[in-house]
């Protein structure tokens, strides 16, 4: 099924809105154990993975929506989705990819042809259910590392998925996590072997195409002892005047003396100016720190989605590890987000740091909300936290939640959070030495998220830069 | 002498804040290479006067006009009244976290050069001569903008913005106040460096002291809202003869304070 719809006249402020004419193989809308066996089926999943799935449906059954979020929506009609859709392949050769969807991801910005890929990043592209192409796989593959696919891994590598999946974010977590086990349909897989330190930046981009389809991916990386991975995430999404429904599930796991940063610019169709359509954006994100010293970096620049619910959160359990969260969070229009993080303190002596940058402009709400938990047993904790808002005009929102619970005296913990208003006299005094409205609000805007551009690789900050600015066009004034 | 020989000339400029009339009608014009005075107590209109001719969006014009260049000023942007050339250094600089000072400078220089952008390597020999001049420390330029400054680092600053984008019209709203002596007689090597036959310059202040080390050629007194003295060489040598105590004499002790 080929559809071709835009919202005229929106194409100048999103220019991800466009939809590729592929061929979907889909399934019918709605869900039960049929059409989780359906897709189990069309993965050509075990019978270890089909079980597990249909655990994930029947515990979900039992559960209700969160509805704690400071979030505002209508009930969301689960039987009114479509939980598979899936590029038509054109050919028959394996390894071919379609000359549309190459189409598709160039005009992204993500080439897949080997000789015109990027350079020092390795891509994963995920187009609605699955998994289209996975570069540089000879050269990960001489260093031992896996990454592919999700369904891949499943096939290929069972033991390392069987032993991980499930092991941070169980299908009994939530909600949302529970339903992505249940019919999650593609992702990526990430395995770097003990004392491997990978030399390039991997990278998944996610892309949802088909109509009231909704995206399940799930992402499970694993960094042995010793190792070193950079990962980077992107999604787009057309532009639809109905809302999709995304609910993804990354898990992230650190051996002894491992290091994972984790990386995010999330770019979902947030809506247009009244709020129409938009992508629900439900996920779980979790780092479990398993080894001594392990370290896990979140760093996201969420500047999509007319909904964003989501909490990178660091388990520290190995003595000495470290948990980081870099947050931006920009709302616009009628956008709403709840987004922060949780740092859980096991281990002796871990350490975390949490820096989050919420900007609000137009009539959007943007929450900041944040656990930092001291277990009574984890001595010589520490925690930083820097919660600062940034309001753009004067009908939008900023929240923040912020939850300490310190059990064991030991531990160090500070807390700062401003809130500022982007002033008519900061504005007269940039426009003074020569910079027009925009530009002197995108170098305020800029300046206050820094802390989290830098940890971003440059290429990516620069992307991110340049997304912040033509997100808040027209906002001031 | 006609009106037509002045580079910059403001006329029967009105302008209000919230409603209250400020500036009630004032007329002053500037030639390239003079330095004019203004001086008044407070609240005559001093800083709404600095802020309109830079177009602060505060400020309503009630009426009248301020050519440059022979185009109207009024009709025009902050933005575009500094790539033409106007600049003004400000009373109270604002902060802007997360803003280098290097990293603005360049930035404000590239929007006022428009097309003739420096290349970065002139732009920092420049920018560190210029601060060695102010005696400011090069770690100033990677802190952030104003940022945690005193009241002294921000006029420099200010001073070094100017040195920086060259302006042709610049006005300076009470650089002064609060500065101690070493401080202004930095300020005040900094304007002077800039002073020649293609800039024209506005001083606003209501302390004597910093006309002993900038030295107007033409002074005026503003008094609620309008010009009540504007003279030229005869009138600061006037001042040089018998000191200001003449123009408080005539006008109050607050027009000019010691």
């Amino acid at each position: 099924m080929s559809t071709t719809e835009t919202p005229s006249g929106l194409m100048d402020e999103y220019k991800y809105g466009f939809v590729t004419p592929v061929e979907e193989d889909t399934v019918p809308k709605g869900l039960n154990e049929d059409v989780i066996r359906h897709i189990s089926i069309k993965k050509g999943e075990p019978e270890w993975m089909l079980e597990w799935r249909l655990k994930a449906y029947r515990w979900w059954l039992k559960k209700t929506e969160p509805r704690w979020a400071h979030l505002t929506f209508p009930p969301i009609d689960y039987q009114d989705i479509r939980y598979y859709s899936a590029p038509k392949p054109k050919s028959d050769k394996p390894g071919e990819i379609d000359p549309e969807l190459q189409e598709a991801f160039k005009r992204l910005g993500i080439p897949l042809e080997e000789h015109n890929r990027l350079e020092g990043v390795a891509v994963d592209a995920v187009f609605d259910s699955v998994s289209v192409a996975t570069t540089h796989k000879k050269m990960l593959g001489d260093l031992g590392i896996v990454f592919c696919s999700f369904s891949e891994a499943v096939r290929e590598h069972p033991e390392l998925v069987q032993k991980y999946m499930g092991s941070v974010v169980p299908y009994t977590d939530n909600f949302y996590a529970s339903l992505n086990s249940a019919v999650f349909t593609d992702g990526s897989f990430c395995y770097v072997p003990k004392g491997v330190r990978c030399p390039i930046e991997l990278s998944t981009y996610f892309r949802i195409n088909a109509l009231q389809t909704g995206q399940f991916e799930r992402t499970l990386i694993v960094a042995d002892e010793g190792s070193y991975v950079s990962y980077l995430e992107g999604c787009t999404a057309p532009m639809r005047d109905t809302n999709q429904l995304h609910a993804a599930v990354v898990e992230l796991i650190a051996l002894k003396d491992a290091q994972i940063k984790y990386a995010t610019v999330q770019n979902w169709y947030s809506g247009d100016k009244e709020g129409r359509g938009g992508i629900y954006n439900f996920v779980t994100k979790r780092g479990h720190c398993r080894g001594e010293r392990s370290k896990i970096s979140w760093t996201q620049v969420e500047a999509g989605s007319a909904i964003t619910w989501k909490y990178p959160s660091c388990v520290l359990e190995g003595d000495y590890s470290t948990g980081e969260f870099y947050s931006v969070a920009l709302t616009n229009n009628r956008m709403q987000a709840d987004t922060g993080t949780k740092m859980i303190h096991i281990g002796n002596h871990t350490k975390s740091t949490i820096v989050s940058k919420g900007i609000s402009a137009g009539e959007s709400c943007n929450s900041y909300r944040g656990l930092v938990k001291i277990l009574p047993t984890a001595f010589g904790c520490r925690n930083h936290s820097q919660c600062d808002s940034m309001l753009i005009g004067g009908q939008c929102s900023a929240n923040t939640f912020p939850v300490v619970e310190a059990e064991n005296g030991s531990a160090i913990i500070e807390h700062e959070a401003t809130t500022s208003r982007i002033s008519e006299d900061q504005l007269f005094y940039i426009k003074s030495r020569g910079l027009n409205e925009e530009d002197a609000v995108s170098l305020i805007v800029n300046g206050f998220c820094k802390e989290v551009f830098k940890q971003l690789p440059l290429e990516f900050a620069v992307e991110a830069i340049k997304l912040l600015e033509m997100k808040l066009e027209h906002s001031v004034g | 002498m006609s009106e037509a020989t002045y580079d910059f000339e403001i006329r029967n400029l009105q302008a209000s804040v919230e409603g209250k009339p400020i500036l009630k009608g004032v007329n002053l014009g500037i030639r390239l290479g003079e330095t004019h005075a203004l001086m008044g107590p407070n609240g005559s209109g001093k800083s709404t006067l600095a802020n309109v001719i830079m177009g602060h969006p505060g400020y309503e014009v009630t009426g009248g006009e301020i050519v440059y260049k022979g185009l109207n000023l009024l009709d025009m942007e902050p933005e575009e009244r500094a790539r033409l050339g106007v600049f003004l250094a400000f009373q109270y600089p604002v902060a802007l976290p997360g803003v280098t000072a290097a990293q603005f400078l360049k930035t404000t220089l590239d929007a006022v050069r428009g097309d003739k952008k420096p290349k970065a390597s002139e732009f920092l020999k420049e920018l560190r001569g210029n601060m060695d001049y102010l005696e400011i420390d090069q770690t100033f330029l990677n802190r952030f903008l104003n940022d945690g400054f005193s009241g002294g680092e921000k006029k420099r600053m200010e001073i070094l913005q100017m040195l920086t984008l060259k302006p042709s019209l610049a006005v300076m709203d009470e650089t002064d106040s609060g500065l101690d002596i070493d401080a202004l007689k930095v300020v005040a090597k900094g304007v002077n460096k800039l002073m020649g036959p293609n800039l024209g310059l506005l001083v606003i202040t209501h302390y004597e002291r910093l006309l002993t080390y900038i030295k107007p050629d033409h002074l005026h007194i503003l008094m609620d809202g309008r010009i009540v003295l504007s003279g030229g060489p005869e009138v600061v040598k006037q001042l040089e003869e018998k000191g200001y105590d003449w123009v408080r004499e005539q006008f109050g002790q607050e027009v000019v304070e010691v």
